[in-house]
């Protein structure tokens, strides 16, 4: 961490940045560079997405047709468990927060680093730990439980359960450690004149979801650890053979599993309202609400646990009682799809890939949105838990949230992570093909679903073979559409064009302050912080004072996005 | 922007000057000390949600079976495990002393007093120690290894396994605590901490009364129900 050169275009020298001033394997296994970090954490959460998703396709090869045609029954619940489980713990969790947010978050708020860098560090070694101690598990007996570890199966099946349940204790640290880090760094660590108000949504984002893995991580994570106690010497608090609860298993798994829905869509609003504020150039419409209302969301989010067990033997007036909280949470999610349309309308719209994805989202969340409104009532819930509606109705809110965003983001920051550009017409390809293939691949499972289609289920009755065919000719194209990515990605990272310090003509700090790779400490003087991150009227270092046709063109350079004052 | 210039200018002074323990990404030692603060703080709230959990299933078991805890509970020392508070509260106190002498720059009392609060954490252990080894002679275990004669009743297993469980893991705490607070006695030996910087004294004490917080909500729920 030596170097602080930080090269300008003006200087001409060559230039030294977070990338290249450190070589060699172990200048990135021991980086404190919080960019440094977020990319290991990238390459980490790409390799466990690449897993999972070949396993949904396997899942889905197997439906094609009705009875047994690739694997049998067990080896079914065992792939799916584990796409299941691979997806939750080691992609959707950490996807936004520590890739995302790990490379942005400082920067964005005029910081050199998080509070803790050590830490930051450990939270990848030992997210890698729980990795590999579920894999132990994984790869000795597999796991037929689903990714819900539901008891009392779970304490019966000799699949590898108590080696994955303390890999998903493990893993929770690193969870809390990134949360833990982020409100640190975003109380303590502002640039001067970096207020509240005036912090970019994505980091009100990533603050209101560090909330939730602050405080409910730990309960999963007494619950897994009782889970794997209740199997290696028997301490009978789930267990009914032992005089153990079940449905307590499913309140304390719920208390942490709703909340952690919550941990995957809210650093994604969080990007979303990057997207949507860049590319509309016009602000985010109620800045505040859209802020204040991804805390609420945070906080809500733990009164809901219940509408998961409305047929679990729960009271009729809990389940009540869950029911109307249910309804709630919609309000402040539906401000905030609300805030995003009415930010786009009229504005000046630059449709490039990031908002393909912002749009594709928009589409695609509230479908997810509105069925769980559907499924927190009482009376649909009954017929539909437990059916491929729920499948689809999750599928639409994670993929949405975890996917979508999580592409959109990686498109709108790849540019300041590796300097270079993408191909954007095959990027707006491959949105398209994902796009697609998301919709042809769960559409049909909501109505497979009302047609009473369970899930979890590795044959079905003949009459659901169109209908499943369909869905798995999507899976096709969205793992299409995805290879693209992949492609046109790696393409980029060795003969990309080189990207401008700020190609979108983006508000927020890390575009306007740092050089075109940022520097290992980010910026060269603490910046200090004059506006808004969405105010373009103000932001005459990137349209220059009269912004009438330059809006699409931003004039900013990378030298004099570093000679700010 | 005359306020911003100032701001810029008292950043690259404070720049000039570095004290040995400021790390490279903090502006200045009060940001330092309290992010620090502020981390071990949003920590405890953590500890105290894993417990929570563990206090949930306690209140279910204890509603739903109250005498056979009542019943169980008896099986339980209460003297040693009142000794134990006492313990622990006295560590407590050694434990705020050393911040006092720390915030004071003296440093012989300053590691007087954490070795003090070592040696009392050891005491609960090895008291601690006797207790369990007792009851594995009884045949005293968690749920459904639970095999004592003298008491049987159904869900008396529940209550030892809510008992190991918890006292376990803060026992656990316990060691944690020991081995954090020697490290910090031998690094307070070298002369790493003055007046001006003693965060890590400080955060290690806000954990070391965590630890014994806890304890006090767990002896009179496990030891003392009548
Ligand atoms: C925001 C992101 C969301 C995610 C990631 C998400 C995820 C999930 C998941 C994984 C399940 C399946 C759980 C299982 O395995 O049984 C589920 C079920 C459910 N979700 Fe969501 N959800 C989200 C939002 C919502 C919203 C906004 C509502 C309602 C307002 C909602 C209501 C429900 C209900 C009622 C169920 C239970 C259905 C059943 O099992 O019968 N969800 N959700
Ligand atoms: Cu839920």
């Amino acid at each position: 961490m030596a170097t602080q050169t930080v090269a300008t275009a003006t200087t001409g020298q060559p230039e030294i940045h977070y990338l290249n001033h450190a070589k060699g394997l172990k200048s990135w296994l021991l980086t404190l560079d919080h960019k440094r970090i977020g990319l290991l954490y990238l390459v980490s959460v790409i390799f466990f997405f690449i897993v999972g998703g070949i396993l949904a396709l396997l899942v889905r090869a197997e439906l094609f047709e009705p009875g047994q045609t690739l694997m049998s029954a067990e080896t079914y619940n065992h792939i799916f468990t584990l796409h299941g489980a691979i997806m939750i713990f080691l992609f959707l969790i950490p996807a936004v927060p520590a890739v995302l947010g790990n490379f942005a978050l400082p920067i964005m708020i005029g910081a050199k680093d998080v509070a803790f860098p050590r830490l930051n560090l450990a939270s990848w070694y030992i997210f890698w730990l729980g990795a590999l101690t579920m894999l132990v598990g994984i790869v000795t007996s597999g796991l037929d439980t689903g990714w819900t570890f539901y008891t009392p199966y779970s304490t019966m099946t000799s699949s590898g359960v108590t080696w994955v349940a303390l890999g998903v204790f493990i893993l929770g640290f690193s969870s809390i450690l990134t949360g833990l880090n982020f409100i640190v760094t975003v109380h303590k660590m502002r640039a001067p004149g970096m207020t509240w108000s005036r912090l970019p949504l994505f980091v009100w984002g990533l603050y209101a979801t560090s909330i939730v893995q602050i405080l409910a991580t730990p309960v999963l994570g007494i619950t897994v650890l009782l889970l794997a106690l209740e199997r290696i010497m028997k301490v009978g608090i789930f267990d009914p053979a032992l005089g153990g609860d079940p449905v307590l298993f499913q309140h304390f798994f719920w208390f942490y599993s709703h909340p952690a829905v919550y941990i995957m869509i809210l650093p994604a609003f969080g990007v979303i309202s990057e997207l949507v504020g860049t590319f509309s150039r016009k602000g985010i419409f109620g800045y505040k609400f859209v802020a204040l209302s991804s805390v609420a969301i945070a906080f809500l989010g733990f009164l809901v646990w219940g509408h998961h067990m409305y047929v679990a033997g729960q009271s009729a007036t809990a389940s009540t009682i869950f029911s109307l909280l249910t309804f709630l949470i919609g309000v402040p999610t539906g401000v905030k799809v609300l805030n995003w349309i009415a930010s786009l309308y009229r504005g000046s719209i630059w449709l490039r890939t990031p908002l393909l994805y912002a749009l594709a989202f928009l589409f695609v969340f509230p479908i997810g949105g509105f069925t769980g409104i559907a499924l927190g009532t009482l009376g649909l819930d009954v017929p539909l838990h437990d059916t491929y509606f729920v499948v689809a109705h999750f599928h639409y809110v994670m993929v949405s949230g975890g996917l979508l965003a999580f592409l959109g983001g990686l498109h709108y920051w790849w540019p300041k992570m590796f300097g270079r550009l993408y191909n954007e017409k095959l990027a707006q390809i491959a949105a398209l093909l994902i796009f697609v293939g998301f919709n042809v691949t769960f559409f049909p499972q909501f109505i497979l679903g009302t047609q009473g289609m369970p899930r979890r289920y590795f044959d079905y009755v003949p009459e659901f073979t169109t209908l499943h065919q369909l869905s798995t000719v999507g899976s096709w194209i969205l793992g299409l559409g995805l290879l693209l990515v992949a492609a046109y990605l790696l393409h980029s990272l060795f003969k990309g064009q080189p990207a401008p310090a700020n190609p979108w003509g983006a508000g927020t700090l890390e575009w306007t302050h740092t050089g075109r790779i940022p520097s290992p400490h980010n910026f060269e003087r603490t910046p200090v912080v004059t506006r808004g991150p969405y105010d373009y009227h103000l932001a005459e270092e990137i349209f220059g004072n009269g912004h009438g046709d330059e809006r699409r063109t931003p004039t900013v350079t990378p030298a004099q996005g570093q000679a700010q004052h | 922007m005359a306020g911003v210039s100032e701001a810029a200018t008292g950043h690259a002074e404070a720049h000039a000057h570095h004290p040995p323990y400021l790390q490279h990404h903090f502006v200045s030692a009060e940001q330092q000390f309290d992010a620090a603060k502020l981390g071990m703080w949003i920590f405890l709230a953590t500890e105290i949600l894993l417990f929570s959990g563990m206090f949930v299933a306690y209140a279910v078991y204890r509603v739903w079976h109250p005498e056979v805890f009542q019943a169980a509970s008896k099986l339980l020392d209460w003297r040693l495990g009142g000794l134990n508070t006492l313990v622990l509260l006295a560590s407590s106190y050694t434990v705020a002393l050393a911040v006092h002498y720390a915030q004071l720059g003296d440093k012989k009392r300053l590691v007087q007093n954490l070795w003090l609060t070592v040696a009392l954490a050891g005491v609960f252990m090895v008291v601690k120690y006797f207790e369990y080894s007792e009851k594995f002679h009884h045949n005293i275990f968690p749920g459904g290894n639970y095999a004592y004669e003298g008491l049987q009743l159904p869900y008396v297993g529940q209550f030892f396994s809510i008992y190991f469980v918890m006292t376990g893991i803060h026992g656990l705490h316990v060691l944690v605590g020991m081995g954090v607070l020697t490290w910090i006695a031998l690094r307070a030996q070298r002369g790493d901490f003055s007046s001006e910087y003693y965060t890590p004294v400080e955060i290690s004490a806000l954990y070391w009364h965590l630890v014994d917080i806890i304890w006090i909500f767990l002896f009179p729920l496990l030891y003392l129900i009548h």
